[in-house]
């Protein structure tokens, strides 16, 4: 009985939401012919941005889009200048901001010096070819870092706190997050690592794997304070990869840089070859890592976007509850793909440690 | 247009190598745990190890791809 209603909920649900988009459409159509480019609106929402956005109004007489947005603050350096602004002093990139001598135009979410006639010059092939100020910018991205990463410290920390109040007692967050840190610790660290050398690691591998996991999730949110894309993000996910390859070489022990640079059972001659091979073998790891965090999170938010896409793309009503049913199965799996990929990626990066310190055997 | 359709094909050969990689270590992960249930958990995690490795090379294929495209 339950599920009947929940169908027939997400029937409604579906209609409603078409209905909707179709007064909307009504109003652009009488003002401008808009077509529907399906690429164009994934690849805004999987990118970075530089400002928040909530929603946007549709002024039902003019046809004017107004964009709710959120500002974010704006930090360039150029030249040995700092400036600091807020991201809504340029309009949704309509105008330029100017600092003393310096003027700064955003065009499609890059952030330009303008040239001495205060545009932008083009080459042949429509690509800006302005100077770039160093953009170290709080985007969209940074701050749904910082509030996951705020998020678990303050679950961690009440967490802790419990501990010490009530020792050996879980109660309510703590018996949510206990059998997650056990199994990190019992299934991951302690086999992987080691008995002996464990601990040394297992604030890493906790880390690593509570943050990836609660921005997977927050990434999930269509709405704020989730909805950005950060593990789908390279630069994200290099740094990850990047920190677990410098503790997998530093902790490395006179085993592993053995198994390197002369490693045992080969003939001598054969270590021209080898060594080279082995050393890209090491950032090969750390590669991998990165891109397998990176393509599956960004293509579960491709596919989710492209089966809402299909609304717009077949114009028909009769497409909604389909896309809404697939959009759901996808949202079910990405919640699945959300731990697994935490879990994948602390699981090597504890196996890549645990082949950097083991001893022999 | 040219590339982005030799781009599709490109994944679907990607697709067709990983897939037949996940099967294979599915199906022996299965036969050995059917053998030996007590050892499920071991082979489970090594499962999930070699799966992970071949959806690595997959997904170079999938990027390499969306960047032709």
């Amino acid at each position: 009985m339950k599920y009947y209603i929940v169908f027939v909920f997400i029937i409604i649900f579906s209609f409603n939401l078409f209905s909707q988009h179709n007064e909307n459409n009504e109003t652009e159509n009488n003002n401008h012919e808009e077509e529907f480019n399906a690429t164009e609106v994934i690849m805004h929402h999987i990118a970075d941005v530089h400002d928040w956005h909530l929603w946007t109004i549709t002024d039902k007489e003019t046809g004017e889009e107004h964009h709710i947005t959120i500002p974010l603050p704006i930090i360039l350096y150029y030249n040995g200048n700092i400036d600091i602004f807020l991201s809504s002093k340029f309009h949704h990139g309509e105008k330029a901001v100017v600092k003393d001598d310096r003027v700064y135009i955003i065009h499609h979410e890059k952030i330009y010096m303008a040239n001495k006639q205060n545009t932008l010059d083009f080459d042949e092939e429509q690509n800006v070819t302005n100077i770039m100020p160093m953009d170290f910018s709080i985007t969209k991205n940074v701050a749904a870092m910082m509030f996951a990463s705020l998020l678990i410290l303050f679950i961690f920390i009440s967490v802790a706190k419990s501990y010490k109040k009530r020792p050996g007692r879980p109660k309510g967050l703590q018996s949510f997050m206990e059998p997650l840190i056990i199994f990190i610790r019992d299934d991951i660290a302690i086999p992987n690592i080691g008995e002996k050398k464990y601990k040394k690691f297992a604030p890493y591998l906790l880390t690593v794997f509570f943050f990836i996991l609660f921005n997977n999730l927050l990434g999930l949110v269509p709405f704020i304070p989730g909805g950005a894309n950060v593990t789908g993000n390279i630069a994200v996910t290099l740094t990850l990869a990047f920190i677990t390859l410098i503790i997998t070489n530093i902790s490395g022990n006179k085993r592993y840089w053995g198994h390197v640079f002369a490693t045992p059972g080969v003939p001598i001659w054969l270590l021209p070859i080898m060594i080279p091979v082995e050393l890209i073998g090491i950032i090969a790891k750390a590669f991998a890592l990165m891109i397998r965090l990176f393509a599956n999170i960004t293509a579960g938010h491709i596919v989710v976007l492209s089966l809402i896409s299909l609304i717009f793309i077949f114009k028909t009503v009769w497409m909604s509850p389909v896309s809404i049913l697939f959009v759901l199965f996808m949202y079910c799996l990405e919640i699945l793909v959300a731990f697994l990929q935490a879990y994948i990626f602390t699981l090597l990066s504890g196996l890549f440690i645990g082949m950097a310190v083991q001893e022999q055997h | 247009m040219a590339g982005i359709s030799l781009a599709a094909i490109g994944v679907g050969l990607v697709v067709i190598g990983a897939s037949y990689g996940i099967g294979k270590i599915g199906g022996s992960a299965m036969d050995a745990v059917a053998r030996q249930p007590e050892a499920a958990s071991k082979i489970q995690t090594a499962m999930i190890i070699s799966c992970a490795l071949i959806e690595g090379v997959a997904l170079f294929g999938v990027v390499v791809s969306l960047l032709v495209a």
